[in-house]
Protein backbone atom coordinates (compact mmCIF):
# COMPACT_ATOMS: atom_id res chain seq x y z
CA UNK A 1 0.00 0.00 0.00
CA UNK A 2 1.08 3.27 -1.02
CA UNK A 3 1.90 5.89 1.64
CA UNK A 4 -0.85 8.24 3.35
CA UNK A 5 0.46 11.13 1.96
CA UNK A 6 0.08 10.35 -1.61
CA UNK A 7 -3.49 9.00 -0.99
CA UNK A 8 -5.00 11.32 1.75
CA UNK A 9 -5.62 14.68 -0.20
CA UNK A 10 -7.35 12.90 -2.97
CA UNK A 11 -9.88 11.38 0.11
CA UNK A 12 -9.89 14.68 1.75
CA UNK A 13 -11.37 16.25 -1.57
CA UNK A 14 -14.02 13.26 -1.54
CA UNK A 15 -14.64 13.87 1.87
CA UNK A 16 -17.84 16.44 1.28
CA UNK A 17 -19.47 14.15 -1.18
CA UNK A 18 -18.95 11.29 1.10
CA UNK A 19 -20.42 13.16 4.27
CA UNK A 20 -23.24 14.28 1.39
CA UNK A 21 -23.93 10.85 0.51
CA UNK A 22 -23.62 9.18 3.46
CA UNK A 23 -26.21 11.69 5.26
CA UNK A 24 -28.98 12.05 2.55
CA UNK A 25 -28.80 8.77 1.35
CA UNK A 26 -27.55 5.95 3.97
CA UNK A 27 -28.53 8.16 7.05
CA UNK A 28 -31.92 9.35 5.12
CA UNK A 29 -32.96 5.76 4.38
CA UNK A 30 -31.86 4.42 7.96
CA UNK A 31 -34.05 7.04 8.96
CA UNK A 32 -36.61 6.21 7.09
CA UNK A 33 -36.81 2.54 8.34
CA UNK A 34 -36.53 3.12 11.31
CA UNK A 35 -39.73 5.87 11.08
CA UNK A 36 -41.45 2.95 9.79
CA UNK A 37 -40.72 1.36 12.79
CA UNK A 38 -42.67 3.57 15.13
CA UNK A 39 -46.21 4.17 15.91
CA UNK A 40 -45.49 8.18 15.46
CA UNK A 41 -49.24 8.23 13.02
CA UNK A 42 -49.86 12.18 13.35
CA UNK A 43 -47.02 14.46 12.20
CA UNK A 44 -47.58 16.01 15.62
CA UNK A 45 -47.07 12.82 18.14
CA UNK A 46 -43.80 13.46 19.75
CA UNK A 47 -42.94 10.81 21.84
CA UNK A 48 -43.36 7.70 19.51
CA UNK A 49 -43.56 4.10 20.66
CA UNK A 50 -40.59 1.52 18.56
CA UNK A 51 -43.27 -1.24 17.42
CA UNK A 52 -40.50 -3.49 15.42
CA UNK A 53 -42.04 -4.42 12.21
CA UNK A 54 -45.56 -3.60 13.46
CA UNK A 55 -46.70 -1.32 10.50
CA UNK A 56 -44.87 -3.70 7.95
CA UNK A 57 -47.66 -6.45 9.02
CA UNK A 58 -50.07 -4.34 9.52
CA UNK A 59 -50.58 -2.44 5.67
CA UNK A 60 -51.54 -6.01 4.20
CA UNK A 61 -54.60 -5.73 6.08
CA UNK A 62 -55.12 -2.75 3.78
CA UNK A 63 -57.54 -3.76 0.83
CA UNK A 64 -55.88 -0.25 -0.79
CA UNK A 65 -52.47 -1.54 -0.61
CA UNK A 66 -53.06 -4.59 -1.92
CA UNK A 67 -54.82 -2.76 -5.15
CA UNK A 68 -51.67 -0.58 -5.38
CA UNK A 69 -49.04 -3.77 -5.56
CA UNK A 70 -50.97 -5.62 -7.79
CA UNK A 71 -51.16 -1.79 -10.42
CA UNK A 72 -47.46 -2.01 -10.02
CA UNK A 73 -47.12 -5.66 -10.75
CA UNK A 74 -49.05 -5.37 -13.76
CA UNK A 75 -47.50 -2.15 -14.43
CA UNK A 76 -44.27 -3.23 -14.86
CA UNK A 77 -44.51 -6.82 -16.51
CA UNK A 78 -46.03 -4.60 -18.99
CA UNK A 79 -43.92 -2.05 -19.32
CA UNK A 80 -40.89 -3.59 -18.88
CA UNK A 81 -41.38 -6.51 -21.33
CA UNK A 82 -43.16 -4.11 -24.12
CA UNK A 83 -40.51 -1.49 -23.89
CA UNK A 84 -37.86 -4.44 -24.35
CA UNK A 85 -39.48 -6.10 -27.29
CA UNK A 86 -40.16 -3.14 -29.28
CA UNK A 87 -36.72 -1.34 -28.24
CA UNK A 88 -35.03 -4.51 -29.21
CA UNK A 89 -37.32 -4.87 -32.63
CA UNK A 90 -36.37 -1.07 -33.10
CA UNK A 91 -32.63 -1.87 -32.90
CA UNK A 92 -32.81 -5.37 -34.94
CA UNK A 93 -34.28 -3.44 -37.90
CA UNK A 94 -31.46 -0.63 -37.01
CA UNK A 95 -28.56 -2.49 -36.98
CA UNK A 96 -27.42 -3.59 -40.06
CA UNK A 97 -27.08 0.76 -40.90
CA UNK A 98 -30.51 2.30 -43.08
CA UNK A 99 -30.57 5.67 -44.92
CA UNK A 100 -31.49 8.12 -42.70
CA UNK A 101 -30.80 6.35 -39.21
CA UNK A 102 -29.82 9.58 -37.39
CA UNK A 103 -33.37 10.75 -38.03
CA UNK A 104 -35.10 7.26 -37.03
CA UNK A 105 -33.00 7.51 -33.46
CA UNK A 106 -33.52 11.32 -33.25
CA UNK A 107 -37.33 10.41 -33.62
CA UNK A 108 -37.61 7.18 -31.32
CA UNK A 109 -35.11 8.86 -28.35
CA UNK A 110 -36.77 12.45 -28.25
CA UNK A 111 -39.81 11.42 -25.74
CA UNK A 112 -36.42 11.05 -22.99
CA UNK A 113 -36.10 14.52 -23.08
CA UNK A 114 -39.73 15.38 -22.07
CA UNK A 115 -40.81 14.97 -18.75
CA UNK A 116 -43.83 12.72 -17.91
CA UNK A 117 -46.04 15.35 -16.68
CA UNK A 118 -45.95 16.67 -20.33
CA UNK A 119 -46.51 13.81 -21.93
CA UNK A 120 -48.67 12.69 -19.74
CA UNK A 121 -50.93 15.67 -20.62
CA UNK A 122 -51.39 14.01 -24.24
CA UNK A 123 -51.60 10.69 -23.38
CA UNK A 124 -54.54 11.22 -20.97
CA UNK A 125 -56.12 13.39 -23.74
CA UNK A 126 -55.33 10.30 -26.04
CA UNK A 127 -56.39 7.34 -23.70
CA UNK A 128 -59.88 9.41 -22.39
CA UNK A 129 -62.45 6.89 -21.39
CA UNK A 130 -64.92 8.79 -23.09
CA UNK A 131 -67.06 6.39 -25.67
CA UNK A 132 -69.78 7.21 -28.70
CA UNK A 133 -70.13 10.76 -28.85
CA UNK A 134 -67.88 12.16 -26.48
CA UNK A 135 -65.38 9.75 -27.39
CA UNK A 136 -61.91 12.01 -28.05
CA UNK A 137 -58.30 10.68 -28.34
CA UNK A 138 -57.75 6.92 -29.62
CA UNK A 139 -61.36 6.03 -28.85
CA UNK A 140 -62.88 8.31 -31.48
CA UNK A 141 -59.94 6.92 -33.90
CA UNK A 142 -60.47 3.69 -33.31
CA UNK A 143 -64.52 4.11 -33.84
CA UNK A 144 -63.34 5.41 -36.97
CA UNK A 145 -61.48 2.73 -38.38
CA UNK A 146 -63.53 0.29 -36.84
CA UNK A 147 -61.78 -0.89 -34.10
CA UNK A 148 -63.68 -1.45 -30.62
CA UNK A 149 -63.69 1.27 -27.71
CA UNK A 150 -62.00 1.34 -24.28
CA UNK A 151 -62.26 2.38 -21.15
CA UNK A 152 -58.41 2.64 -20.93
CA UNK A 153 -56.63 3.39 -17.77
CA UNK A 154 -60.16 3.62 -16.18
CA UNK A 155 -60.45 -0.80 -17.05
CA UNK A 156 -60.69 -2.41 -13.46
CA UNK A 157 -58.76 -5.16 -14.93
CA UNK A 158 -56.40 -3.78 -17.42
CA UNK A 159 -55.95 -0.11 -16.96
CA UNK A 160 -52.22 -0.67 -15.59
CA UNK A 161 -51.88 -1.99 -19.08
CA UNK A 162 -52.80 0.77 -20.58
CA UNK A 163 -51.03 2.96 -18.54
CA UNK A 164 -47.98 1.12 -19.39
CA UNK A 165 -48.24 2.36 -23.35
CA UNK A 166 -47.16 6.16 -22.65
CA UNK A 167 -44.17 4.34 -20.60
CA UNK A 168 -43.16 2.35 -22.88
CA UNK A 169 -43.50 5.17 -25.56
CA UNK A 170 -41.28 7.42 -23.61
CA UNK A 171 -38.76 4.65 -23.01
CA UNK A 172 -38.79 2.22 -25.48
CA UNK A 173 -35.89 4.48 -27.70
CA UNK A 174 -33.70 4.20 -24.54
CA UNK A 175 -33.75 0.69 -24.81
CA UNK A 176 -33.36 0.94 -28.97
CA UNK A 177 -30.09 3.13 -28.13
CA UNK A 178 -28.58 0.10 -25.44
CA UNK A 179 -29.34 -2.78 -28.23
CA UNK A 180 -28.23 -0.88 -30.97
CA UNK A 181 -24.80 -0.07 -28.93
CA UNK A 182 -25.01 -4.01 -27.91
CA UNK A 183 -25.50 -5.24 -31.69
CA UNK A 184 -22.64 -2.92 -33.14
CA UNK A 185 -20.28 -4.03 -30.19
CA UNK A 186 -20.72 -7.77 -31.91
CA UNK A 187 -17.24 -7.69 -33.99
CA UNK A 188 -17.86 -9.03 -37.26
CA UNK A 189 -15.15 -11.17 -37.34
CA UNK A 190 -17.35 -13.65 -35.04
CA UNK A 191 -20.33 -13.26 -37.15
CA UNK A 192 -18.31 -14.04 -40.19
CA UNK A 193 -16.73 -16.87 -38.72
CA UNK A 194 -20.21 -18.60 -37.78
CA UNK A 195 -21.02 -17.90 -41.50
CA UNK A 196 -17.57 -19.98 -42.96
CA UNK A 197 -19.28 -22.62 -40.53
CA UNK A 198 -22.28 -23.24 -42.14
CA UNK A 199 -24.65 -20.77 -39.91
CA UNK A 200 -27.53 -19.43 -41.67
CA UNK A 201 -28.16 -15.55 -41.02
CA UNK A 202 -31.01 -16.64 -38.50
CA UNK A 203 -28.37 -19.26 -36.94
CA UNK A 204 -26.15 -16.40 -36.48
CA UNK A 205 -28.31 -14.69 -34.72
CA UNK A 206 -29.12 -17.48 -32.55
CA UNK A 207 -26.18 -18.80 -31.62
CA UNK A 208 -23.56 -15.36 -31.56
CA UNK A 209 -25.46 -11.98 -31.40
CA UNK A 210 -28.32 -12.77 -28.93
CA UNK A 211 -25.86 -14.78 -26.41
CA UNK A 212 -23.01 -11.39 -26.89
CA UNK A 213 -26.31 -9.03 -26.27
CA UNK A 214 -27.01 -10.73 -22.27
CA UNK A 215 -25.36 -8.21 -20.50
CA UNK A 216 -27.22 -5.56 -22.33
CA UNK A 217 -30.23 -6.88 -21.94
CA UNK A 218 -29.61 -6.99 -18.30
CA UNK A 219 -29.19 -3.65 -18.00
CA UNK A 220 -31.81 -2.69 -19.59
CA UNK A 221 -34.06 -4.85 -17.41
CA UNK A 222 -32.67 -3.22 -14.52
CA UNK A 223 -33.00 0.42 -15.29
CA UNK A 224 -36.90 -0.45 -17.03
CA UNK A 225 -37.62 -2.47 -13.42
CA UNK A 226 -36.20 0.50 -10.79
CA UNK A 227 -37.98 3.17 -12.82
CA UNK A 228 -41.42 0.93 -13.02
CA UNK A 229 -41.05 -0.21 -9.66
CA UNK A 230 -41.31 3.82 -8.10
CA UNK A 231 -43.32 5.42 -11.14
CA UNK A 232 -45.20 8.52 -9.54
CA UNK A 233 -45.00 11.67 -12.53
CA UNK A 234 -46.81 9.63 -15.07
CA UNK A 235 -49.53 8.01 -12.84
CA UNK A 236 -50.15 11.50 -11.49
CA UNK A 237 -50.10 13.23 -14.35
CA UNK A 238 -52.52 11.28 -16.77
CA UNK A 239 -54.94 9.82 -13.38
CA UNK A 240 -54.06 11.65 -10.65
CA UNK A 241 -55.46 9.98 -7.32
CA UNK A 242 -57.80 7.46 -8.26
CA UNK A 243 -58.10 4.28 -6.97
CA UNK A 244 -58.30 2.19 -10.10
CA UNK A 245 -54.80 3.67 -10.90
CA UNK A 246 -53.38 3.66 -7.37
CA UNK A 247 -49.36 2.05 -6.87
CA UNK A 248 -47.23 2.76 -3.96
CA UNK A 249 -46.04 5.73 -4.66
CA UNK A 250 -49.13 7.42 -5.17
CA UNK A 251 -50.42 5.76 -2.05
CA UNK A 252 -47.36 6.81 -0.47
CA UNK A 253 -48.71 10.63 -1.46
CA UNK A 254 -51.54 10.54 -0.69
CA UNK A 255 -50.52 9.20 2.83
CA UNK A 256 -48.16 11.40 3.87
CA UNK A 257 -50.10 14.44 2.81
CA UNK A 258 -53.87 13.63 2.98
CA UNK A 259 -53.98 11.29 6.14
CA UNK A 260 -50.76 12.73 7.48
CA UNK A 261 -49.62 9.47 8.61
CA UNK A 262 -45.53 9.42 8.52
CA UNK A 263 -45.25 6.37 10.50
CA UNK A 264 -47.26 4.85 7.29
CA UNK A 265 -45.96 6.63 4.86
CA UNK A 266 -42.38 5.57 5.73
CA UNK A 267 -44.04 2.04 5.44
CA UNK A 268 -44.80 2.37 2.39
CA UNK A 269 -41.38 3.98 0.97
CA UNK A 270 -39.28 0.97 2.78
CA UNK A 271 -41.50 -1.43 0.75
CA UNK A 272 -40.48 0.32 -2.57
CA UNK A 273 -36.86 0.43 -1.57
CA UNK A 274 -36.89 -2.69 -0.80
CA UNK A 275 -38.32 -3.95 -4.03
CA UNK A 276 -35.57 -1.96 -6.14
CA UNK A 277 -32.72 -2.75 -3.75
CA UNK A 278 -33.10 -6.72 -4.21
CA UNK A 279 -32.53 -6.42 -7.90
CA UNK A 280 -29.90 -3.53 -8.18
CA UNK A 281 -27.33 -4.07 -5.53
CA UNK A 282 -26.62 -7.69 -6.71
CA UNK A 283 -26.43 -6.09 -10.15
CA UNK A 284 -24.35 -3.22 -8.53
CA UNK A 285 -21.91 -5.15 -7.28
CA UNK A 286 -21.62 -7.58 -10.30
CA UNK A 287 -21.10 -5.02 -12.98
CA UNK A 288 -18.28 -3.37 -10.85
CA UNK A 289 -16.60 -6.47 -10.81
CA UNK A 290 -16.92 -6.94 -14.19
CA UNK A 291 -15.25 -4.03 -14.58
CA UNK A 292 -12.35 -4.26 -12.32
CA UNK A 293 -11.86 -7.81 -14.29
CA UNK A 294 -11.27 -6.47 -17.15
CA UNK B 1 -35.39 -7.02 -46.75
CA UNK B 2 -33.81 -3.28 -46.53
CA UNK B 3 -36.77 -2.12 -48.04
CA UNK B 4 -39.34 -4.10 -45.62
CA UNK B 5 -37.31 -2.69 -42.51
CA UNK B 6 -37.02 0.53 -44.19
CA UNK B 7 -40.84 0.76 -44.37
CA UNK B 8 -41.04 -0.70 -40.81
CA UNK B 9 -39.29 1.99 -39.63
CA UNK B 10 -41.15 4.61 -41.01
CA UNK B 11 -44.51 3.30 -39.71
CA UNK B 12 -42.96 3.75 -35.92
CA UNK B 13 -41.86 6.88 -36.78
CA UNK B 14 -45.80 8.06 -37.87
CA UNK B 15 -47.11 6.05 -34.75
CA UNK B 16 -44.08 7.69 -32.19
CA UNK B 17 -45.20 11.12 -33.77
CA UNK B 18 -49.43 10.85 -33.36
CA UNK B 19 -48.91 12.68 -29.82
CA UNK B 20 -46.55 15.44 -31.72
CA UNK B 21 -49.58 16.10 -33.67
CA UNK B 22 -51.96 15.95 -31.44
CA UNK B 23 -50.23 18.37 -28.95
CA UNK B 24 -49.44 21.11 -31.48
CA UNK B 25 -52.72 20.32 -33.20
CA UNK B 26 -55.05 21.30 -30.49
CA UNK B 27 -53.09 23.93 -29.29
CA UNK B 28 -53.90 26.22 -32.29
CA UNK B 29 -57.04 25.79 -31.90
CA UNK B 30 -59.79 28.29 -30.91
CA UNK B 31 -62.25 27.04 -28.05
CA UNK B 32 -64.86 27.30 -31.45
CA UNK B 33 -63.81 24.05 -32.31
CA UNK B 34 -63.02 22.51 -29.29
CA UNK B 35 -65.55 20.35 -30.11
CA UNK B 36 -64.86 15.84 -29.99
CA UNK B 37 -66.33 15.25 -32.91
CA UNK B 38 -62.95 17.48 -34.41
CA UNK B 39 -60.82 15.99 -31.96
CA UNK B 40 -58.25 14.94 -35.25
CA UNK B 41 -58.61 17.39 -37.43
CA UNK B 42 -56.65 20.44 -37.67
CA UNK B 43 -57.32 23.81 -36.82
CA UNK B 44 -59.46 25.40 -39.24
CA UNK B 45 -58.70 28.90 -37.88
CA UNK B 46 -55.05 28.66 -36.43
CA UNK B 47 -54.46 30.90 -33.28
CA UNK B 48 -52.15 31.50 -30.68
CA UNK B 49 -55.13 32.78 -28.18
CA UNK B 50 -53.84 29.25 -25.89
CA UNK B 51 -50.70 29.38 -26.40
CA UNK B 52 -51.01 33.22 -24.92
CA UNK B 53 -53.21 32.27 -21.83
CA UNK B 54 -50.29 29.01 -21.12
CA UNK B 55 -47.48 31.24 -20.97
CA UNK B 56 -48.92 33.50 -18.41
CA UNK B 57 -50.03 30.83 -15.89
CA UNK B 58 -46.79 28.68 -16.54
CA UNK B 59 -44.34 32.13 -16.29
CA UNK B 60 -43.27 31.86 -12.84
CA UNK B 61 -42.70 28.86 -12.98
CA UNK B 62 -40.53 28.76 -15.84
CA UNK B 63 -38.50 31.24 -13.49
CA UNK B 64 -38.30 28.94 -11.05
CA UNK B 65 -37.17 26.24 -13.18
CA UNK B 66 -34.51 27.81 -14.14
CA UNK B 67 -33.43 29.60 -10.59
CA UNK B 68 -33.41 25.49 -9.97
CA UNK B 69 -31.60 23.89 -12.95
CA UNK B 70 -28.71 26.17 -13.65
CA UNK B 71 -26.56 26.55 -9.96
CA UNK B 72 -28.26 22.93 -9.28
CA UNK B 73 -26.44 21.65 -12.32
CA UNK B 74 -23.25 23.60 -12.18
CA UNK B 75 -22.94 22.47 -8.70
CA UNK B 76 -23.42 18.88 -8.98
CA UNK B 77 -21.26 18.70 -11.89
CA UNK B 78 -18.29 20.49 -10.01
CA UNK B 79 -18.51 18.46 -7.30
CA UNK B 80 -18.82 15.06 -9.65
CA UNK B 81 -15.98 16.39 -11.55
CA UNK B 82 -13.63 16.29 -8.43
CA UNK B 83 -14.92 13.10 -7.74
CA UNK B 84 -14.46 11.38 -11.04
CA UNK B 85 -10.76 12.45 -10.98
CA UNK B 86 -9.69 11.09 -7.27
CA UNK B 87 -11.67 7.99 -8.22
CA UNK B 88 -10.01 7.41 -11.23
CA UNK B 89 -6.42 9.03 -10.32
CA UNK B 90 -5.80 9.88 -7.49
CA UNK B 91 -7.09 6.81 -5.71
CA UNK B 92 -7.18 6.01 -2.01
CA UNK B 93 -7.89 2.57 -0.17
CA UNK B 94 -11.63 1.81 -0.47
CA UNK B 95 -12.50 3.66 -3.45
CA UNK B 96 -14.26 1.18 -5.40
CA UNK B 97 -16.38 0.10 -2.53
CA UNK B 98 -17.02 3.95 -2.14
CA UNK B 99 -17.40 3.94 -5.54
CA UNK B 100 -20.01 0.96 -5.29
CA UNK B 101 -21.62 2.67 -2.61
CA UNK B 102 -22.58 5.86 -4.21
CA UNK B 103 -23.44 4.26 -7.25
CA UNK B 104 -26.43 2.84 -5.56
CA UNK B 105 -27.42 6.71 -4.03
CA UNK B 106 -28.21 6.81 -8.35
CA UNK B 107 -30.79 3.50 -8.06
CA UNK B 108 -32.56 4.55 -4.47
CA UNK B 109 -36.53 5.24 -5.27
CA UNK B 110 -36.60 9.13 -3.67
CA UNK B 111 -39.78 7.69 -2.04
CA UNK B 112 -37.31 6.03 0.28
CA UNK B 113 -35.63 9.53 1.53
CA UNK B 114 -38.51 12.00 1.18
CA UNK B 115 -40.08 11.57 5.15
CA UNK B 116 -36.58 12.44 6.84
CA UNK B 117 -35.31 15.01 3.92
CA UNK B 118 -38.59 17.39 5.12
CA UNK B 119 -37.41 16.83 8.48
CA UNK B 120 -33.66 17.65 7.69
CA UNK B 121 -34.73 20.80 5.91
CA UNK B 122 -37.31 21.76 8.26
CA UNK B 123 -34.42 21.21 11.29
CA UNK B 124 -32.22 23.39 8.90
CA UNK B 125 -34.88 25.95 9.01
CA UNK B 126 -34.80 26.43 12.48
CA UNK B 127 -30.61 25.84 12.81
CA UNK B 128 -30.30 28.87 10.62
CA UNK B 129 -33.28 30.72 12.09
CA UNK B 130 -35.10 31.27 8.23
CA UNK B 131 -38.34 29.59 8.03
CA UNK B 132 -39.29 28.55 4.57
CA UNK B 133 -35.68 28.71 3.35
CA UNK B 134 -34.25 25.03 2.62
CA UNK B 135 -38.05 23.44 3.57
CA UNK B 136 -40.36 25.18 0.89
CA UNK B 137 -37.51 27.15 -0.45
CA UNK B 138 -35.62 27.02 -3.62
CA UNK B 139 -32.10 26.10 -1.42
CA UNK B 140 -33.63 23.37 0.03
CA UNK B 141 -34.72 21.82 -3.53
CA UNK B 142 -31.68 22.60 -5.14
CA UNK B 143 -29.41 21.33 -2.40
CA UNK B 144 -31.59 17.69 -2.56
CA UNK B 145 -30.63 17.47 -6.47
CA UNK B 146 -27.18 18.26 -5.59
CA UNK B 147 -26.63 15.63 -3.08
CA UNK B 148 -28.86 12.85 -5.30
CA UNK B 149 -26.91 14.38 -8.50
CA UNK B 150 -23.83 13.53 -7.65
CA UNK B 151 -23.48 9.49 -8.28
CA UNK B 152 -24.04 10.04 -11.84
CA UNK B 153 -22.02 13.07 -12.08
CA UNK B 154 -19.49 11.32 -10.27
CA UNK B 155 -19.86 8.17 -12.61
CA UNK B 156 -19.63 10.22 -16.08
CA UNK B 157 -16.85 11.97 -14.89
CA UNK B 158 -14.82 9.14 -13.48
CA UNK B 159 -15.69 6.97 -16.49
CA UNK B 160 -14.77 9.78 -18.76
CA UNK B 161 -11.03 10.70 -16.42
CA UNK B 162 -9.99 6.82 -16.82
CA UNK B 163 -9.34 6.91 -21.02
CA UNK B 164 -6.77 10.06 -19.65
CA UNK B 165 -3.45 8.48 -20.17
CA UNK B 166 -1.83 8.04 -16.28
CA UNK B 167 1.89 8.81 -17.97
CA UNK B 168 0.33 12.14 -18.05
CA UNK B 169 -0.55 12.33 -14.29
CA UNK B 170 2.35 10.70 -13.79
CA UNK B 171 4.45 13.23 -15.55
CA UNK B 172 2.59 16.51 -13.57
CA UNK B 173 3.70 14.68 -10.45
CA UNK B 174 7.17 14.65 -11.44
CA UNK B 175 7.32 17.94 -12.23
CA UNK B 176 6.23 18.78 -8.75
CA UNK B 177 2.47 19.54 -8.94
CA UNK B 178 0.32 18.28 -6.42
CA UNK B 179 -3.36 17.03 -6.71
CA UNK B 180 -5.09 20.15 -7.27
CA UNK B 181 -2.09 21.67 -9.42
CA UNK B 182 -3.07 18.41 -11.67
CA UNK B 183 -5.90 18.63 -11.45
CA UNK B 184 -5.91 22.66 -12.39
CA UNK B 185 -3.71 22.10 -15.58
CA UNK B 186 -3.86 18.71 -16.76
CA UNK B 187 -7.33 17.44 -16.04
CA UNK B 188 -9.79 20.17 -16.32
CA UNK B 189 -8.60 21.60 -19.71
CA UNK B 190 -9.58 18.22 -21.37
CA UNK B 191 -12.67 18.11 -19.45
CA UNK B 192 -14.97 19.81 -21.60
CA UNK B 193 -16.80 17.28 -23.07
CA UNK B 194 -17.74 15.56 -20.39
CA UNK B 195 -18.65 18.83 -18.93
CA UNK B 196 -21.35 19.11 -21.59
CA UNK B 197 -22.79 15.79 -21.06
CA UNK B 198 -23.05 16.38 -17.22
CA UNK B 199 -24.04 19.56 -17.28
CA UNK B 200 -26.98 18.61 -20.16
CA UNK B 201 -27.56 15.51 -18.17
CA UNK B 202 -28.34 17.80 -14.39
CA UNK B 203 -30.31 20.44 -16.61
CA UNK B 204 -33.03 17.89 -17.91
CA UNK B 205 -33.39 16.17 -14.90
CA UNK B 206 -33.94 19.21 -12.79
CA UNK B 207 -36.02 20.80 -15.49
CA UNK B 208 -38.43 17.39 -15.78
CA UNK B 209 -37.92 16.51 -12.24
CA UNK B 210 -41.57 16.51 -9.89
CA UNK B 211 -41.19 14.13 -6.76
CA UNK B 212 -39.03 16.14 -5.19
CA UNK B 213 -40.40 19.61 -6.41
CA UNK B 214 -44.34 18.60 -5.04
CA UNK B 215 -42.79 17.07 -1.88
CA UNK B 216 -40.30 19.88 -1.16
CA UNK B 217 -41.33 23.23 -2.65
CA UNK B 218 -43.83 25.85 -1.45
CA UNK B 219 -46.13 27.59 -4.26
CA UNK B 220 -44.60 30.45 -5.06
CA UNK B 221 -41.96 27.88 -5.70
CA UNK B 222 -43.10 25.50 -7.78
CA UNK B 223 -41.18 24.60 -10.61
CA UNK B 224 -42.38 24.01 -14.32
CA UNK B 225 -43.70 20.40 -13.92
CA UNK B 226 -45.83 21.07 -10.55
CA UNK B 227 -47.33 24.09 -12.03
CA UNK B 228 -48.51 22.14 -15.50
CA UNK B 229 -49.82 19.31 -13.60
CA UNK B 230 -51.97 21.78 -11.48
CA UNK B 231 -53.06 23.58 -14.78
CA UNK B 232 -53.73 20.38 -16.49
CA UNK B 233 -55.53 19.10 -13.22
CA UNK B 234 -57.97 21.62 -13.43
CA UNK B 235 -61.30 20.62 -15.22
CA UNK B 236 -61.77 24.13 -16.24
CA UNK B 237 -58.66 24.64 -18.26
CA UNK B 238 -59.85 23.77 -22.35
CA UNK B 239 -57.16 21.28 -24.09
CA UNK B 240 -55.98 23.71 -26.17
CA UNK B 241 -54.17 25.60 -22.86
CA UNK B 242 -53.35 22.36 -21.55
CA UNK B 243 -51.56 21.20 -25.16
CA UNK B 244 -49.89 24.94 -25.17
CA UNK B 245 -48.52 25.04 -21.57
CA UNK B 246 -47.01 20.88 -22.37
CA UNK B 247 -44.86 22.15 -25.40
CA UNK B 248 -44.33 25.61 -23.75
CA UNK B 249 -42.57 23.71 -20.60
CA UNK B 250 -40.97 21.25 -22.91
CA UNK B 251 -38.68 23.59 -25.41
CA UNK B 252 -35.73 23.91 -22.95
CA UNK B 253 -35.31 20.68 -23.05
CA UNK B 254 -36.19 19.69 -26.22
CA UNK B 255 -33.76 22.43 -27.70
CA UNK B 256 -31.05 21.36 -25.92
CA UNK B 257 -32.25 17.62 -27.36
CA UNK B 258 -31.90 18.55 -30.68
CA UNK B 259 -28.82 20.66 -31.17
CA UNK B 260 -26.62 18.78 -28.05
CA UNK B 261 -28.25 15.45 -28.72
CA UNK B 262 -24.72 13.71 -29.36
CA UNK B 263 -24.31 14.67 -25.39
CA UNK B 264 -27.60 13.71 -24.38
CA UNK B 265 -26.88 10.41 -25.73
CA UNK B 266 -23.53 9.77 -23.83
CA UNK B 267 -25.59 10.61 -20.62
CA UNK B 268 -28.11 8.04 -21.28
CA UNK B 269 -25.86 5.65 -22.18
CA UNK B 270 -23.68 6.49 -18.53
CA UNK B 271 -27.18 6.01 -16.84
CA UNK B 272 -27.09 2.55 -17.85
CA UNK B 273 -23.32 2.08 -16.38
CA UNK B 274 -21.67 1.58 -19.54
CA UNK B 275 -18.81 4.42 -20.56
Amino acid sequence: MRRARTWLPGLLLVAPSIVAIGVFVYGMLGWNFRLAMTDKHTSRQQDEQFVGLENFIAIWDQPRWHLSVEHAIKFTVVFVVGALVLGWFLAFLMEKGIRGEGTFRTIYLFPMAVSFIATGIVWRWLMNSGQGERAVGLNRLFDAVGLPQWAWFRDQDWGMAAMAIPAVWQMSGYVMALFLAGFRGVPEELREAARVDGCTEWGVYRHVVLPLLRPVTLSALIILGHISLKVFDLIMAVSGKQIVTDVPAVFMWVTVFDSDDPAKGATIAAYIVLAVAIFVIPYLVWSVRKEKDR
Amino acid sequence: MRAVRFILLLAFVLIFLIPVYVLLATSFKPLTEADPSQAWNLPQTWTFEAWGVAWEKLRPGIWNSILLAVPGSILACALGSMNGYVLSKWRFPGADVLFTLFLFGMFIPYQGVMIPLVQLLINLDEAVGASGFFYGGLPGLILAHVVYGIPICTLIFRNYYVTIPTELIEASRVDGAGMLRTYWSVVLPVSGPAIAVVIIWQFTSLWNDFLFAVFLASPQNWPTTVMLNNIAGAQATPYSQQMAAAILSSIPTMLIYVFLGRFFMRGLMAGALKG
